[in-house]
């Protein structure tokens, strides 16, 4: 079980892939769902893992980019990411990976705080999006973001990279860490 | 037909919603159908109420009556009030006696009334060789209070009983005694084990929820797509960690087959052990007594939401088996000490 690696496989024909790693299954089914329904025009592939690293038996096509789904009312959930994490080739850090926390819309609910996982998106120099994946249109945009996304760290948009995507890093009304 | 009564009658048949009056009504069979026709049900229920109340004088309704209208209200209602479970014991060298309904209520009436002098006992038979009994507790000098009565069902010839609780802790031993006495057992124990639930309760102490275990490898085509892989087929959405959620699956399937669980809606846990912590020092781990603390989970369903936690990746499967044993241990209140 080595780790996974950005770019040591060759494309596929007007193929994005697309990994959702998160404890959460049903969660998870629902967004790739959501997704499959999104208008696009590459052909999308959506693989879903409940931590890394991947099993290595199967031949699966080139990952073009990761969401680690962060539920903040589970623990559980956070832990494994975190534990995930160290599975990964620092590559994906330039622009395919994104964490997705959800459930910050019941506040009672949570067991991790906001902070904590703005703070872990931070140290891996990664965009984080939050979104109440229970609640089906938020769900459905996001889906549709992160289609959008996906084409882009395939490559599928002329002219802009999975490089660009850093920008999302420093939006105006979220000052980063660093600049507070 | 004297004032109490009237009243106690006004209140209960008040208390049935409009929309079960009917159907409760002919159950209680009290009342004939031509009667029935004659009170004019699309006024206000106030105006009803009366008009029934009159019906029941004329038809010189005793207290007993009364009672079995408020036990078939009760079995309407039964999920409104909260079960505790006995358990009866007979001596080791007891015979096995030949049971009979007449004689139980008979001698369970007698040993209430020789106590208390001032009670009402009340008896439906029910499905299932059960009894709903109805018990209006007095005293030596008070007479019987009709509006918090308590409730217990009997399954005939099992060592069951089901009350609802009620205030009156001080007629609890009574109770027992007259049921051990009145069913021929020995020993009464209450169960740690409550519910709204009646039937779920029944379904775990006479391990009815999981009956097609025999047949459980024959089933095995069947589970598959009803827990099991139940995901979409889509062939674009691929699951890396299937072995995994497989196995997740089979171990979930093991512990709680694949029938609906009996309803329960909370499980507590007391917790009476030492403090432990994997970080040495503080002063908690200092101290001599146990470190007291009360878990308590609830959910509407709490046995299928404890069997859905693995599969949706919540917890890791197994679950422990403290959250696991509840409907073979017949327990939702714990205990937990140092060994």
């Amino acid at each position: 079980m080595s780790a996974l690696r950005p770019l040591d496989k060759l494309p596929g024909l007007n193929t994005a892939t697309i990994l959702l790693v998160g404890t959460e299954d049903a969660l998870l089914q629902q967004l790739a769902d959501s997704m499959l329904k999104a208008d696009c025009t590459s052909e999308l592939k959506v693989h879903l893992a409940r931590s890394l690293p991947l099993p290595c038996s199967v031949n699966r096509p080139r990952i073009d980019l990761i969401v680690f789904v962060v539920n903040l009312h589970s623990k559980l959930s956070l832990q494994s990411v975190e534990e995930s994490l160290c599975h990964l080739d620092a590559a994906f850090f330039l622009g395919k990976v994104a964490f997705l926390a959800t459930g910050a819309g019941r506040d009672s609910h949570c067991s991790i705080h906001r902070n904590t996982v703005v703070k872990l998106a931070h140290t891996y120099r990664s965009p984080l999006l939050f979104c109440d994946l229970e609640i089906e249109d938020f769900r459905a945009a996001m889906a549709q973001r992160l289609v959008r996304l996906l084409q882009i760290c395939a490559g599928h948009v002329p002219g802009v990279s999975a490089l660009n995507l850093l920008s999302l890093m420093r939006g105006s009304e979220n000052p980063s860490l660093e600049d507070l | 037909m004297d004032e109490t009564l009237a009243e106690f009658f006004r209140r209960t048949i008040l208390k049935i919603p409009m929309t079960e009056m009917m159907t409760i009504l002919k159950t209680w069979n009290f009342m004939s159908e031509n009667q029935l026709q004659t009170v004019n049900f699309r006024q206000r229920k106030e105006s009803i109420v009366q008009d029934l109340v009159l019906l029941c004088e004329e038809n010189h309704a005793s207290l007993n009556d009364a009672a079995h209208l408020d036990i078939i209200y009760t079995q309407f209602h039964r999920h409104q009030k909260i079960w505790d479970v006995f358990q009866m014991s007979k001596a080791p060298g007891d015979d096995i006696d030949l049971f009979d309904m007449e004689q139980f209520k008979s001698s369970f009436k007698k040993i209430l009334q020789r106590a208390l002098k001032n009670v009402t006992v009340s008896f439906r038979d029910a499905e299932e060789n059960s009894v709903w009994i109805r018990i209006a507790w007095g005293t030596q000098y008070k007479k019987p209070n009709q509006y918090k009565p308590a409730y217990v069902v009997y399954y005939s010839q099992t060592p069951y009983a089901f009350t609802s609780s009620s205030r009156l802790k001080s007629n609890l031993p009574l109770l027992g005694q007259a049921l051990t006495v009145a069913s021929k057992h020995h020993q009464i124990v209450k169960m740690d084990l409550r519910s709204r639930y009646l039937d779920s309760l029944k379904a775990i102490v006479f391990k009815q929820y999981n009956q097609s275990f025999e047949t459980h490898n024959c089933t095995t085509s069947l589970q598959e797509g009803s827990l099991g892989l139940d995901i979409n087929m889509d062939s674009r959405i691929i699951h890396e960690n299937k072995v995994e959620k497989e196995r997740v699956q089979r171990v979930t399937q093991e512990i709680f087959g694949d029938y609906p669980q009996p309803r329960l809606e909370f499980a507590q846990y007391k917790l009476e052990t030492k403090f432990k912590s994997d970080l040495n020092g503080g002063i908690l781990a200092e101290r001599e007594e146990p470190l007291r603390c009360l878990v308590k989970f609830s959910s509407p369903h709490l046995l299928e939401a404890l069997k859905s936690l693995a599969p949706a990746g919540i917890a890791d499967a197994p679950l422990s088996p403290l959250l696991t044993c509840i409907p073979n241990k017949g327990k939702n209140y714990f205990k937990i000490r140092d060994k």
